[in-house]
């Protein structure tokens, strides 16, 4: 005996979708043909499990694909800053060695899917180390400029007040009030 | 994190003032969702019963019946509300303000932009900014701007 079946796409996508979101347990919307949506960010563990059940119907998560080699690039670019040897690098040759592709590639797609460019994002990046430095410890803005890499005070100043519209010392000022302000309350 | 909506809060009493702020939202490639308040009791009751909370806040300083200043205030000392990252959007240039809203646990400090452009590329900026806080191991005690 034979049978002949036809699809509705839309109701078979659906149905595996749901079919397979319900066993993870947690709350969703469906919000297109390609969009979940998720009330509380997925553990690691629930990513993959979802990933699992998704490819026996050939179905990828596209974004989580895009988003690990993001946060590769990130991570790099992290321990980049934090070993004193790889910062003598620079920023284009050491990614591309390290992610093995090259850097116009990692660049663009990084530009595509954070909206900031590597560039920007090691800035921002840098800015923030030397904040923490500057918040939490006692070292001198020579010290820190040292540790950061930068060619001299001068230039990490010109780099903080262009990146966070505030000098070094106007930012250590307002963190101690705002520390001594959240003590007394 | 995927590039999806940004939810977006802004309290300005000036009606002008929000439109143009949702104009410069609609001209972005960020993708934003944005949820206007005249004044800041209208803010304040809105984050209390909401079920999400928001990427971000928008406060403008001088607003009647209940003031910038007084929201920050109130979601700092509030378990759930304290987190929010608040942006400070006000006319007001004076050091003293600014330096006093930071103090009280504001992230950013905008001095409102006269012209269109500007303030489209300084909300670009705020958003771009804010998603970096939310997808990236930054220190978020130090999350400090004036633009």
């Amino acid at each position: 005996m034979k049978i002949y079946v036809t699809f509705d796409i839309n109701s078979t996508r659906n149905a595996i979708l749901k079919e397979q979101l319900d066993k993870l347990g947690v709350d969703y919307t469906i919000e297109a043909s390609n969009e979940i949506n998720f009330n509380e960010k997925l553990t690691t563990d629930q990513e993959s499990l979802l990933a699992e059940s998704f490819i026996k119907y050939g179905i990828t998560i596209i974004d989580n694909q895009k988003s690990e080699l993001v946060q590769r690039i990130k991570d790099s670019i992290n321990e980049m800053l934090e070993d004193d040897e790889a910062s003598l690098y620079k920023v284009s040759s050491y990614l591309a060695d390290k992610l093995n592709y090259s850097y116009a590639y990692l660049s663009n797609f990084f530009s595509e899917n954070t909206y900031t460019s590597i560039e920007n994002f090691v800035i921002l990046k840098k800015v923030d180390y030397a904040k923490e430095l500057i918040a939490n410890t006692d070292l001198t803005l020579t010290e820190i400029a040292y540790r950061l890499n930068y060619s001299s005070v001068a230039h990490l100043s010109g780099q903080f007040k262009k990146t966070t519209g505030l000098t070094p010392s106007v930012f250590q000022k307002i963190i101690k009030k705002r520390k001594a302000f959240n003590y007394n309350n | 994190m995927s590039l999806t909506n940004l939810n977006v809060l802004l309290a300005d009493d000036d009606e002008d003032d929000r439109w143009l702020f949702e104009q410069a939202l609609n001209d972005l490639k960020i993708k934003t969702k944005l949820l206007l308040f005249k004044n800041g009791k209208e803010l304040m009751e809105h984050l209390q019963k909401a079920n999400h909370q928001p990427h971000i806040v928008f406060l403008d300083l001088n607003m009647p019946i209940k003031n910038g200043m007084e929201c920050l205030i109130e979601m700092r000392k509030d378990v759930n509300l304290k987190g929010i990252p608040v942006a400070i959007y006000s006319t007001s240039s004076s050091e003293e303000d600014i330096e006093n809203t930071f103090v009280k646990g504001a992230n950013v400090y905008i001095n409102k932009p006269n012209n269109f452009e500007a303030l489209k590329k300084v909300v670009d900026k705020v958003l771009q900014l804010n998603w970096q806080y939310h997808t990236s191991n930054l220190n978020r005690e130090n999350f400090l701007f004036r633009i």
